[in-house]
């Protein structure tokens, strides 16, 4: 075999393998992702539309459902402002302030991911159920956190901490403090400086963040559902009214409170996939 | 329109500036003074603290102790807003979201100053810079020269009391910087405000600054005009960093370094006997074919490299010591490779050994002048 030739061939055959391996893997994805996500999806909406239009204005006309709807966007709203604006803290904090035991809170930022909610659930329990660390105090002045709004507002929070973080940092290391730092010489106050040159460098990571912080607020149920005592029409959110719904064997009811709730979650998928891109374009620049 | 440029010219002074970083000292004991109008440089190879000086003077960085005074005012504790100073950062630091006006408006927007005040400021100030056609430009639509011009007309928007400029060409090529050297030393002219430039180019030093302080390791080594800096180095670190410089060593004898059979003068504050080192410029080695004066170094040609118009040429002495020359194509005659010469050291600064640095060895770039 003539050496000018022998590297040739198997490169030929290398790419054909290359090219066949590929389209295995883009083969399996598609796969995968379509009996993983969209089957579900479809399932859920073929369930829903069972029983006709009908069936679905009566459910969402019912006073549980939107008793339901109306909590879990109390308890959405309430999260992402405070996981916002205190998110955005922390991450100024963790990027731009030198203290000992930064390096342990920006590690723990990330817990709230690793922990399960139902351990979340528990922890809350602990703090604030019978004989609780808080309990005492908050009953004397005649405050209800468990089985109440409160700590379902609390675990909420507690779960959603680390999106608007996870999302702001990296984007604040990227930054650097130059525009800043320009910013002060050229007379800008501290609150100048972060409104006008900081917030707008992070915008798209951050509306990330709130994003992805509101797609978990809304399908939160494991930690909610241990604090809650699920009380109807005053502690159950969408979620719980979904898994009573079944328990009940009213599972058209719990199928159309469900694609609506899939349908919100879409809505922000959407959403999220834009503002990923903007802040990529973003971060080419 | 002119008058309506002019800064006020405001002097600076700092005095015993210390700088600690943990266990780094990274600023010793600084004191000079910058006259109203002027432009001074500080020149000093990274990590000398040159930028922590500067960054101390604009309020970005605290002193661990000292003084700065701006117009006879103390500022020391000032914050960044009041000291009003106008900053040029080396990476430019545009704000990336705002077009070019928008950034140059900047530091009139956030003192409230009227729209149409800002308006004609900005307008005023693109002129100056050569940009008007750019202002709905974002940053990164901008060439790196063109990006810093922005910078600049936005640090002097706001009528600075001084302009500080840190290292504010070390990330252009060299064409883009030699061209805005010359344009800054235009518009200094044309605005008179006081500038302290951080640089660790001497060459933008020496030909843009009305005074030079050299820097390093944290403490100032000389401060003076340019020529005096480059004649008369103060230090050894200031002979080997300034400009090229061969160094010699051999030891003092009747106010000249004697280095085997021969000798360069320039020893004369030295005592005697006392080992020393002889910084000479490659300009000052004068070469011939023929022994003209008897007094001459015989030394064997190693290597010549043409620099376009003038060539440094290698030498080596018979003790062994080596030595460059920079001379003129014109003047090369019959010198070549491997043959002997004659060498004349026209000029020396002599320092004792004792007080040389290690670290302040010649530099290898080539410094055509």
């Amino acid at each position: 075999m003539s050496s000018t030739i022998a590297p040739r061939t198997p490169r030929l055959a290398g790419s054909a393998r290359r090219r066949l391996v590929h389209g295995g893997f883009t083969a399996i994805a598609l796969v995968y992702v379509g009996a993983l996500v969209i089957a579900p999806l479809v399932g859920i909406a073929f369930a829903a539309f069972k029983g006709g239009w009908s069936v679905i204005v009566d459910t969402l006309r019912q006073p549980d459902v939107l008793h339901a709807y109306y909590l879990t966007g109390v308890i959405t709203l309430i999260t992402v402002i405070v996981t916002t604006v205190f998110g955005v803290i922390v991450a100024l904090v963790i990027t731009r302030d030198r203290f000992p035991g930064r390096a342990l809170m920006s590690a723990l930022v990330d817990l709230p991911i690793a922990v399960s909610p139902v351990i979340v659930g528990l922890m809350a329990v602990l703090l604030f159920g019978t004989g609780g660390w808080f309990e005492p105090w908050f009953s004397a002045h005649g405050i209800r956190i468990l089985f109440a709004v409160p700590s379902m507002v609390l675990v909420t929070i507690f779960i959603c901490i680390p999106f608007v973080i996870r999302e702001v940092v990296p984007v604040l290391h990227e930054l650097g403090v130059s525009e800043e730092e320009a910013a002060r010489t050229l007379g800008a106050s501290s609150l100048q400086t972060f409104f006008r040159v900081t917030l707008k460098n992070i915008r798209w990571a951050l509306a990330y963040g709130i994003a992805l912080s509101t797609a978990r607020a809304i399908g939160e149920i494991g930690a909610v559902l241990i604090v809650s005592g699920s009380i109807t029409g005053q502690t159950e959110t969408s979620t719980l009214y979904i898994l009573r719904a079944f328990d009940q064997f009213q599972d058209t009811q719990g199928y159309i409170v469900a694609i609506t709730l899939a349908l919100a979650s879409i809505v922000l998928l959407v959403a999220i996939e834009a503002f990923k891109r903007r802040q990529e374009k973003v971060r080419e620049t | 329109m002119t008058d309506n440029l002019q800064i006020p010219g405001t002097p600076i002074r700092v005095e015993d500036l210390w700088k600690r970083f943990g266990d780094f000292e990274a600023v010793k004991d600084v004191s000079f003074t910058v006259e109203a109008g002027s432009i001074t440089a500080l020149l000093g190879p990274s990590g000398s603290g040159k930028s922590t000086v500067l960054r101390m003077i604009a309020g970005l960085e605290e002193p661990t102790s000292g003084r700065i005074w701006m117009e006879g005012e103390e500022h020391t504790f000032k914050t960044v807003q009041e000291r009003r100073v106008g900053f040029v950062f080396q990476h430019y630091a545009l704000f990336r979201h705002m077009n070019v006006a928008q950034n140059v408006a900047f530091g009139l927007s956030v003192r409230k100053l009227p729209r149409a005040e800002q308006r004609s400021r900005v307008q005023e100030l693109l002129e100056l810079v050569q940009l008007t056609g750019f202002r709905d430009r974002y940053p990164d639509q901008l060439s790196g020269g063109q990006r810093q011009r922005v910078a600049l007309a936005r640090a002097l928007a706001p009528r600075p009391k001084v302009l500080l400029l840190d290292e504010p060409f070390g990330a252009l090529d060299a064409r883009v910087r030699q061209e805005l050297r010359r344009w800054l030393d235009d518009l200094h002219r044309e605005l008179g405000v006081t500038s302290l430039l951080v640089t660790h180019d001497q060459d933008e030093a020496l030909e843009l600054a009305n005074q030079v302080v050299v820097m390093h390791e944290g403490r100032v080594e000389q401060a003076g005009p340019p020529d005096e800096i480059y004649n008369a180095p103060a230090t050894p670190f200031v002979a080997g960093f300034v400009g090229t410089a061969n160094v010699l060593h051999g030891h003092v004898r009747d106010g000249h370094v004697q280095f085997g059979e021969h000798r360069v003068s320039g020893a004369s504050h030295l005592a005697e006997g006392v080992e020393a080192r002889a910084f000479v410029r490659p300009h000052d080695v004068r070469l011939s074919t023929v022994d003209r004066n008897g007094g001459s170094v015989r030394a064997t040609v190693e290597r010549i490299v043409t620099l376009g118009w003038l060539s440094r040429v290698h030498l080596r002495l018979p003790d062994e010591q080596v030595l460059t020359a920079e001379l003129p194509n014109d003047e090369l005659g019959g010198v070549e490779l491997g043959s002997t010469v004659w060498v004349d050291l026209r000029r020396a600064t002599a320092f004792e050994t004792s007080e040389v640095p290690p670290t302040s060895e010649p530099e290898e770039t080539p410094s055509v002048r």
